[in-house]
């Protein structure tokens, strides 16, 4: 019963998330304050504003059609990144680096796509100086589009890797947090489509 | 020898990696502590400056300021006068000729003083040390581990707070002089240049505050995962010293509070370089000023928090082990901690009494508010049930623990005098917040930094630190400190706003003409007193008398590591048996028992 025999990291005494997945998830507690932050903004105009958009920008129409079928690309990004996930815990490399491709794929068609409605909001006249609508607007949709951008390049980091054969059922990691980062990124539109272009 | 592939490793390092871009928790931390003490005399220096202006108003500096005479008809007569005369002649506009011509002050350089004064001390100086300097050192040698659990996110952060720090130094030098919006940064103050003449000076102060946010989550990452993942066997939450518990609570705050900040800054950013208006409330544009002071208060209460809890965490810590005494209450000190971490963040509204906000709302942030006195009195009971009856030792720490506990009793108490929105709202924004927030900050936290850098220099750099000067340094600065914040009061309760470069220009302020002259002496005591405190922290360092493995016969963890601190910190990882603070145990032959001794054992055994 010595306990100065111990080895120093005992498999009872394994902590039950890994560093790298700690850390991560500790991380997602600071993205959601400064969404947090954003999304009170965004609040503070929506209700003390009686009509919104405001009176100076009646004529913008946000693109709420496209931007729906954007969100359910979106989503379906979230699901391709958990099948990337649950083909590595199968040891399927293959179907890793498909499932990876898809989900990168998706992430760069919602990025075109909100690129290209942009473009056609800033022709139509809504730009950063648009008041506090167009203000907000921009940062808040920014900020995520941002979030997925940075994202899709993790991702693609991580695809790099699993080319290159350093992914196992066992060791698994650097998939597992970027799967961690996706998810939230994905979960936060659905919030921030009903509340800026549906409420 | 036990083998270990830490201490293996990292025997041939170069200074480089070994001094400067160091992956190591102890020199990180220690580089933090140098660089809050370097921004201290920055920060301090700034606030001696204007402390001039407010006791002899728009009278040139002493040394650097120019002679009456040559004021009044040009007539050269001291070494300043020709400095004067020299920067007069040249046809650059040079930074001293701006900023206070023949050496005295204009208001719009009083106004980046104390804009910068707090800044300094808030972000570059307690933060960083508390949490960067007594986090990074602390928190693996006191939980049991060889490292942090991210060593290069570590040392990111410490240098992004280097960039944040450089980035808010230059601010100083740029065109339009530097943020004058008071350290707060309400808008639309610091929103649209046109108020303050300020141009790049509040970009810059936005853009190194955004730096030094990422530089916390990057630590508190860190802080979190390691505590959570990497505690010794045997060190449950439960066992963990207060000190790496307030450290906790404080990393949650920090990595939920600062991003808030983030956002209101970036905003902030839009506003002065894109052209937005979220804080400006035109009629085209539609912005809240008021929104500023919501997203700035709600990171701007927690953060108060974050100043102080790691001043209690180490005072506990030196009042128990110099009262050689259990903590009275551990748990209780813990939920305290929680309780006010959580309070802090429905609080913030007490800033804002008088900024037209909804009374009804006042009156709950008052409630809230006032709730938080009761966590605090718990701690200070215990604090004083742990000194209660305890085989007191006066060593120089144990003093500055219980100025800790006095001083903060006085700022806790004019706290919950002025959380009444009808109080505040006689003092606010008058010397009466001065005084108060400087009891909280400099009587509470930088005396517990005090207090922990001379009890942790020996585990630090294997020496004590000179206790002469140490003790000289002490006294000279609580009384110093007294005489500087306490008559503050008095002026707040007249009337005596903040943030005026001339308070003679009031009828009604030219009775406190005597009590300004009073506290600026006083601050330059209390500000030359700092300059014995660095010169034993220096000397100590190399000539200081060297110290044994375990000086003040502490239990913790971190003694049990050998003087200096190898790299890798224990041979073997510790097994950790019992609590914290298990002093003066009835029946046990020495009145301490480490954490790591084993059950039934000898109290000092040969190995």
């Amino acid at each position: 019963m010595m306990a100065e025999n111990n080895v120093e990291m005992r498999e009872s005494d394994r902590p039950p998330l890994s560093n790298a997945r700690l850390g991560i998830l500790v991380l997602l507690g600071a993205e959601t304050m400064l969404f947090s932050g954003l999304i009170g903004t965004f609040l503070v105009f929506r209700v003390g504003n009686v009509t919104w958009p405001p009176p100076s920008h009646i004529g913008i129409e946000l693109p709420r059609a496209v931007t729906g079928i954007n969100t359910v690309l979106l989503l379906l990004s979230g699901y391709t990144m958990f099948q990337a996930r649950r083909a590595i815990q199968k040891d399927n490399l293959k179907q890793l680096r498909n499932w990876l491709l898809l989900t990168g794929g998706l992430g760069l068609l919602f990025l075109g796509v909100q690129g290209s409605e942009w473009v056609q909001l800033i022709r139509n006249g809504l730009t950063l100086q648009s008041g506090v609508y167009g203000g907000i607007f921009y940062v808040l949709i920014g900020c995520h589009a941002v979030h997925v951008l940075s994202a899709v390049i993790w991702l693609f980091i991580v695809l790099g890797m699993a080319m290159a054969g350093r992914f196992s059922a066992a060791r698994y990691t650097g998939v597992d947090t970027c799967t961690i980062y996706w998810i939230f990124v994905v979960a936060l539109w659905p919030i921030l489509y009903i509340l800026v272009y549906l409420s | 020898m036990h083998d270990n592939e830490h201490t293996e490793h990292h025997h041939e390092e170069s200074f480089i990696s070994k001094y400067i871009f160091s992956l190591d928790h102890k020199t990180i931390g220690k580089q933090f502590l140098i660089y809050g003490l370097i921004m201290f005399f920055v920060g301090g220096g700034l606030a001696l400056l204007f402390r001039w202006q407010l006791a002899y108003p728009d009278q040139p500096l002493p040394i650097i300021g120019a002679s009456q005479q040559y004021i009044d008809d040009g007539e050269v007569v001291t070494g300043a006068d020709r400095m004067w005369e020299r920067i007069y002649d040249s046809d650059k506009e040079e930074w001293l000729e701006v900023n206070m011509p023949s050496g005295v002050i204009t208001p719009e350089f009083y106004n980046m003083l104390f804009t910068m004064h707090a800044t300094i001390m808030v972000f570059f100086v307690v933060v960083p040390i508390l949490v960067g300097a007594f986090g990074n050192f602390l928190i693996p040698l006191m939980i049991g581990t060889r490292d942090m659990a991210f060593p290069i996110l570590n040392m990111l952060s410490f240098w992004l707070a280097v960039l944040a720090a450089i980035v808010m130094v230059l601010g100083f030098f740029v065109p339009g002089g530097h943020a004058s919006a008071g350290w707060t940064g309400y808008a639309p103050l610091s929103a649209d240049p046109q108020w303050t003449g300020v141009e790049w000076g509040l970009n810059l102060w936005a853009i190194s505050l955004l730096l030094q946010g990422f530089s916390s989550l990057v630590g508190s990452i860190n802080y979190i995962t390691t505590i959570i993942n990497m505690r010794a066997p045997g060190m449950t939450f439960f066992r963990m010293p207060l000190v790496i518990w307030s450290l906790f609570i404080v990393a949650i705050l920090l990595l939920l509070a600062f991003p808030v900040l983030s956002s209101a800054l970036a905003l902030l950013i839009f506003d002065r370089l894109a052209g937005t208006t979220f804080f400006s409330a035109t009629a085209e544009g539609g912005g809240d000023p008021l929104l500023w002071q919501h997203l700035f208060w709600f990171f701007g209460h927690p953060e108060v928090y974050i100043l102080i809890l790691p001043g209690m965490g180490i005072a506990s810590e030196l009042i128990a082990v110099f009262s050689r005494k259990p903590i009275f209450g551990y748990r209780s000190m813990v939920y305290a901690m929680i309780a006010i971490a959580f309070l802090g963040w429905i609080v913030w509204g007490h800033h804002m009494f008088q900024s037209g906000m909804r009374p009804g709302l006042g009156s709950i942030f008052m409630t809230t508010t006032m709730l938080i006195a009761v966590p605090s009195a718990i701690k200070t009971f215990n604090w004083m049930g742990t000194m209660f009856r305890g085989s007191i030792r006066f060593t120089t720490p144990m003093l500055h623990g219980i100025a800790f506990v006095s001083m903060f009793v006085i700022g806790g108490l004019s706290g919950i005098y002025m959380a009444n929105t009808p109080v505040d709202i006689f003092i606010h924004d008058t010397y009466y917040i001065v005084a108060h927030i400087h009891y909280v900050v400099f009587g509470g936290s930088l005396f517990a930094i005090f207090g922990g850098i001379i009890f942790w220099f020996p585990k630090m750099y294997g020496r004590y630190m000179n206790d002469v000067l140490a003790k000289i340094h002490f006294w000279l600065t609580f009384i110093a400190f007294n005489c500087t914040f306490f008559p503050m009061h008095i002026l707040g309760v007249g009337g005596h706003m903040r943030r005026i470069s001339n308070p003679q220009q009031y009828e009604f302020l030219q009775g406190f003409e005597g009590m300004n002259i009073f506290i600026t002496m006083s601050a330059f005591t209390l500000g030359f007193a700092q300059l014995i405190l660095v010169f034993n922290f220096f000397w100590s360092m190399y000539k200081g008398k060297v110290a044994e493995q375990n000086p003040w016969q502490v239990n913790t963890l971190e003694w049990e590591a050998p003087t200096p601190v190898p790299h890798g910190n224990f041979g073997q990882i510790p097994t950790v048996h019992r609590g914290p603070y298990e002093y003066s145990v009835p029946g046990e032959e020495s009145d301490w028992i480490p954490q790591a001794q084993p059950e039934h054992a000898p109290a000092t055994s040969g190995d």
